[in-house]
């Protein structure tokens, strides 16, 4: 396993940029998630250090190499594709053994390597079966014991999960996760999936456009988003448009004056997550925030509720609150209080990012 | 009273359901019938006892296929039909191969136009194809003073013509099911394009290349029209000896020619669909 520097990488055709100007780094054996919407450019950036879109300007370094502009099958890299991919006419032992026989592996080293990586999947009892003789999970397996056979610099996986099933995601997720982790494996995933980045990753880098949005931990994008797009995108906010009249206090467009945290004066938005915002019918002492609002839509989700609850003519806010056997379950049209901390509230400063 | 309207509304359709396949059976049996009816009349015919085709006949025999063997003009028809159906069908794929590769993968001016060229010798009729390549070998005879004219050479080449259409259209069928992301997978591992193509690209088209194969042998062992233009003096296929024969007689022999010249087809057929599901492709 190696490192990976992707830098300043551009790719464009004609005038439309795939990916603009990306620079990311990889340490060796980190697991790292590109995450955004589709035609964000993450595929294209994967594809770029697979070798299979050459980029406009910048370079690709692995380990000690230039990979810039060496063909696929120089590089080393292990590939898992969303649709598995798997040579349809050869067995699963046959689909494992081709990375081997590209390298002239030795037949005792060999064979020694497929029983191997196909433990390793738990696939050992199936090696003479044809792809099409398995379950979608099972083919998602081959193709990863077939990646990963002859150790490569580094995984990349795009969007390896999307053809299994809920239930299979799940479990293929955590499987994927620990197997990475014992094997030190230097990786890069492709998803639009935020649940799946949030599990699987060490690092995440939110794409937006063709260009990096922000790179962090699971908690730097959560709780300090550095704009709106990451905001919206990692988890659910609700946006109150306004302005900062004065250091820690905020104008929203519906009127209200509430408590914020810092910030310039000027064209702002402010962003509460669904979750950090407390719910009572009465007014709350002690918080910064504590505004009257009438609940206008509840969804009963299980674990937990979530409300629409309008504050103002032009603002209504988003509330999640866990569902205890004391929760408060507010009616539709209901008077409720809700309340939250200056500290909860996200602020971005100009109109609209 | 909704559920009793309802049930109705359900039985009509269910019933409606039901006619529509006893008609699809239905035409399908009569087109069925229509294509088979006349291949059991010649087979029925091949046996016939008496020299002039009457019915009922007076009795069977096999006389008409020991005439077959006995007959020079179609014995090496028959070998110079199957010589020449096996070496326009090798070259035809060797062209055609190369030139559905590039017509699925690249993306050039005159592509569309390009593909559109390619399956014409299916649309132009054999007799305007023939008579085109008659003038255009005459042509170039007088201009080179080379002997084409009714050489071995010139009646491959026409023979090719008419088999590039198969393989072109049903290697690029083939190539258009594919899943070209097979094909990344083994670069990813350590393919270069050629090892690619090689290992991977050809098993998974090899149905569209083997009925591509058996559809231009077929088509090229069967050609009248064209090779009756382009054939030299004492060499003459199959097709062509079947003609002349009938110029001057019409017993038996030639229904026993076309039975053999089926059962030869139907085998062709039958062991490739053993290998590949023909049915796949075409």
């Amino acid at each position: 396993m190696a490192r990976l520097e992707i830098d300043r990488v551009t790719k464009r055709y004609g005038d439309v940029y795939a990916v603009r100007d990306v620079t990311l780094d990889v340490a060796d054996g980190e697991f790292v998630v590109l995450l955004g919407p589709s035609g964000c450019g993450k595929t294209t950036t994967l594809r770029v250090v697979a070798g299979f879109a050459e980029p406009t300007s910048g370079t690709v370094r692995l380990g000690e190499r230039d990979i810039t502009s060496l063909p696929p099958w120089k590089r080393n890299a292990g590939l898992v594709f969303q649709s598995y991919a798997l040579f349809p006419h050869l067995t699963v032992a046959q689909n494992v053994a081709f990375g081997l026989e590209m390298r002239k592996v030795e037949p005792a080293e060999m064979s020694r390597r497929i029983a191997d990586a196909l433990r390793l999947v738990r696939l050992e009892h199936l090696g003479e079966r044809l792809p099409r003789q398995l379950s979608g999970g099972q083919q998602q397996r081959v193709a990863l014991a077939r990646a990963l056979v002859f150790r490569p610099d580094v995984l990349l996986l795009d969007e390896p999960l999307s053809n299994l099933d809920a239930k299979l995601r799940q479990e293929v997720r955590v499987e994927i996760r620990e197997l990475q982790r014992k094997l030190e494996l230097t990786t890069v995933m492709v998803t639009h999936d935020q649940e799946e980045a949030l599990t699987m990753a060490d690092r995440l880098v939110v794409m937006n456009d063709g260009a990096v949005r922000q790179v962090g931990t699971q908690q730097d994008l959560y709780e300090r988003p550095t704009d709106r797009f990451v905001a919206g995108f990692v988890g659910r906010s609700t946006f109150i448009e306004g302005e900062i009249e004065a250091p820690g206090r905020f104008r929203s467009a519906g009127g209200l004056a509430l408590a914020c945290d810092g910030a310039l004066p000027g064209p702002a938005t402010l962003a509460l997550r669904p979750e950090r915002i407390a719910v009572a019918a009465t007014p709350q002492t002690g918080m910064d925030n504590s505004l009257p609002g009438v609940v206008e839509f509840v969804s009963y989700l299980g674990a937990t509720i979530d409300m629409h609850v309008r504050i103002s003519g032009k603002e209504r806010v988003i509330v999640q609150i866990p569902n205890r056997a004391d929760s408060l379950v507010p009616s539709v049209g209901g008077q409720v209080h809700v309340a939250w901390a200056a500290a909860n509230g996200i602020v971005f400063s100009g109109t609209d990012t | 009273m909704t559920t009793i309207r309802e049930l109705t509304v359900i039985g009509r359709i269910a019933k409606s359901g039901r006619l529509g396949r006893i008609a699809l059976n239905g035409a399908a049996m009569v087109t069925l019938a229509y294509i088979l009816t006349p291949l059991v009349f010649v087979t029925w015919l091949a046996f016939f006892r008496q020299e002039i085709p009457s019915f009922p006949p007076e009795g069977y025999s096999l006389r008409w296929f020991q005439a077959i063997a006995g007959n020079d003009r179609f014995v090496s028809g028959f070998l110079l039909s199957l010589q020449l159906a096996v070496i326009a069908t090798s070259i035809g794929l060797c062209l055609g191969l190369p030139a559905a590769l590039c017509i699925s993968r690249s993306r050039f001016k005159g592509r569309e136009a390009l593909s559109s060229l390619l399956l014409l010798p299916l649309v132009v009729p054999g007799i305007v194809l023939g008579i085109a390549l008659y003038v255009f070998h005459v042509e170039v005879e007088l201009a080179t003073g080379l002997p084409i004219l009714g050489s071995l050479g010139g009646l491959i080449a026409g023979h090719v013509l008419i088999v590039i259409p198969w393989t072109v259209r049903l290697v690029t069928a083939s190539l258009a099911g594919l899943d070209r992301s097979i094909e990344e997978a083994a670069q990813s591992l350590g393919a270069n394009r050629f090892t690619t193509f090689r290992r991977v690209t050809l098993p998974a088209i090899r149905p569209g290349v083997v009925a591509a194969a058996l559809f231009g042998f077929v088509s090229s062992f069967g050609n009248l029209e064209m090779s009756l233009f382009i054939v030299g003096p004492g060499r003459t296929t199959l097709p062509i000896a079947i003609i002349q024969y009938l110029e001057w007689k019409i017993d038996p022999t030639i229904a026993a020619v076309s039975v053999l010249q089926i059962l030869l087809i139907a085998t062709a057929m039958l062991i490739t669909d053993r290998f590949v599901r023909i049915s796949r492709v075409v």
